[in-house]
């Protein structure tokens, strides 16, 4: 665990937010400070430690598979910010 | 002057309206009155629910007409924006959800309305739940009320405020690192973050999924106890909530700590804190003592490491979460020439720059060729933090340690998002564990450069599922110790001009 620089453009295309110049320049900073505090994790001997994912009792939730009554069409709908119909309007996702 | 109503505790109004010599309708219409003269300076609301809370209060005053006990009978109540009630604007204070209605209720909302409550106002919020200060709320400025130059804290701030301002008795908070406990401290209130998975997230606006539990803030335990025990327990709308029964709090309250082990964190004692700061913890923990409790010194050698377990781990599950915010369903859109260019500026438009960073953090630490070097560590220091508890719990019923290592700060005082970030040191490694917690008023503090005492608070914690002991502990401090009568909030004056 190194703090090198973070490729701060390449992480916000993973996270698909387009950035300023100037943001680039100032979350990449400001990243980068944080990986240094975080970096001494890799002081703490984990080598024979679990990982926790959830700490209190977790197991699969199942229920009867029977039809119960959901959100209406109409009211989710019309927090869309496009809609065609009964459908979600988005712009094109595959090219002609 | 204000109506004297405003300042009852939730138990006092309840008894009241629930025995019919009061009615919810005048105590909501009282809240609204006193909203509406003061809420433009303190700023505790983004939405104030006039018409909401008059139809919950005809409710209220038809069921106990018709004989029905109602526990928090007429008790106004403050809604974090991050939690859904069905009609109205749940922004979570963000832009990106700026215009966004909630189809449904929040559970744990649901629960409290059903139990009585008057939903008054969505109170206003760090965006996201991300801060601690609810300066990076989108949409509102939010003040201390008891210095209005300060921060009510966060990233519950807004129901903080309100319940510290008499805009409401209780407020729900949603606490990840420490967001009810630390505006709790910051604003004269008993701010309590249940175990992990006791109260049900369902209609919650998701941050962290393993770390979010939703609490109540209120100005006594007994009315935080009230609160909890009506919203707590499991729902099958929320398959993180814990499957087994509750274990109420209000009628388990206790006078002393005669049996009571209490452990002081032998880590913290070699802190940083300013000297006045650090007598008046020594001072609570000599009460504590007073009380009839027994102090032990416990170790908690990886609590150190909290705040750098929780930036990743916190970051890294709302990168995913916030994934949701897409331009597609509901919230903000900005058109693109593409799907991606429309994301991309949906995303940049719609999230402040706390949670651009966050998200970029985590998404960071999950990617490809840094998983394991950042998110799988972090989760094993996790096991670390709370293996360190669990050690700690076999010598001690309840561990005493600071809730915030301050008073509120000024506005724009903590401009570098790391010292943001230490506010929450002393309350995250309890939220890594799972642990149930609760801040509670433990004396004043007049910071340099201020001109009023500002409160501090004393934070307990006890095992998973041990709220009865942990609550019952609170109490008794807060009866004994009663630090939160000492000083009315600055809004007094305010009101009396």
């Amino acid at each position: 665990m190194s703090s090198e620089k973070i490729d701060v453009r390449y992480v916000a295309k993973l996270a698909r937010i387009a950035l300023t110049d100037d943001e680039v320049e100032r979350f990449g900073a400001q990243l980068g400070d944080l990986l240094e505090h975080v970096d001494s994790l890799a002081t703490l001997d984990t080598a024979s430690v679990a990982a926790t994912a959830q700490v209190v009792e977790s197991r699969n939730v199942e229920r009867e598979d029977v039809v119960t009554q959901c959100l209406d069409r109409e009211v989710v709908l019309e927090a869309a910010p496009q809609r065609q119909g009964g459908f979600f309007r988005v712009p094109r996702i595959i090219a002609e | 002057m204000s109506n004297p109503l405003i300042e009852r505790s939730a138990a006092h109004l309840a008894r009241e309206v629930n025995a019919r010599t009061l009615s919810a309708r005048e105590v909501t219409d009282a809240t609204l009155e006193h909203i509406d003269a003061v809420d433009a300076q303190v700023g505790s609301y983004l939405a104030v629910l006039h018409g909401e809370a008059r139809a919950a209060a005809a409710r209220v005053d038809a069921r106990v007409a018709a004989g029905e006990y109602l526990p928090l009978a007429g008790v106004p109540l403050s809604v974090k924006d991050n939690m859904c009630l069905t009609g109205t604007r749940t922004t979570a204070g963000s832009k990106m959800l700026e215009h966004w209605v909630a189809p449904y209720t929040a559970s744990a909302v649901a629960r409290l309305l059903n139990a009585g409550c008057i939903p008054v106002g969505k109170a206003n919020m760090d965006e996201f739940a991300m801060g601690s200060s609810c300066e990076n709320s989108a949409l509102g400025v939010t003040r201390n009320p008891y210095d209005l130059s300060r921060v009510p804290g966060g990233s519950s701030g807004g129901s903080a405020a309100a319940v510290a301002a008499y805009e409401a008795a209780i407020g729900t908070g949603s606490d990840t690192g420490g967001s009810i406990r630390e505006p709790g401290a910051f604003c004269n209130l008993v701010g309590f973050k249940p175990t992990y998975g006791r109260v049900s997230r369902y209609g919650l606006i998701a941050f962290a999924s393993s770390l979010d539990q939703i609490g109540p803030l209120a100005r006594t335990v007994e009315d935080a106890a009230l609160a909890y025990d009506a919203m707590g327990g499991h729902d099958p709308m929320d398959s993180t909530s814990i499957d087994r029964p509750l274990e109420t709090t209000a009628t388990h309250l206790r006078s002393d700590l005669s049996g009571v082990r209490v452990g002081i964190v032998k880590e913290f004692a070699t802190s940083k804190l300013d000297p006045e700061i650090d007598a008046l913890y020594a001072q609570a923990y000599r009460d504590l003592e007073a009380l009839g409790a027994t102090l032990v010194e416990v170790e908690l050698p990886t609590a150190d490491f909290g705040l750098a377990t929780y930036y990743l781990i916190a970051p890294a599950e709302c990168s995913s979460n916030l994934a949701r915010f897409d331009g597609v369903r509901y919230g903000l859109r900005v058109e693109g020439s593409d799907v991606n260019e429309m994301y991309e500026r949906t995303r940049a438009a719609g999230f402040g720059p706390e949670v651009k960073r966050r998200i970029l953090i985590g998404t960071y630490a999950l990617s490809s060729g840094y998983y394991d070097a950042y998110y799988v560590r972090a989760q094993k220091a996790r096991t670390l933090i709370a293996a360190d508890f669990e050690r700690a719990f076999a010598s001690c019923d309840v561990i005493a340690c600071p809730a915030a290592s301050s008073p509120a700060f000024q506005f724009n005082a903590k401009s570098d998002p790391y010292s943001m970030y230490l506010m929450d040191f002393y309350t995250i490694p309890m939220s890594l564990a799972g642990l149930p917690a609760i801040s509670i008023p433990c004396g004043w503090v007049t910071p340099a450069g201020g001109d009023r005492p500002m409160p501090m608070g004393l934070q307990l914690c006890a095992p998973l599922f041990n709220e009865r002991p942990l609550v019952a502990a609170a109490h008794a401090y807060e009866q004994h110790t009663r630090h939160a009568e000492k000083y009315k909030p600055a809004l007094t004056e305010m009101i009396g001009r």
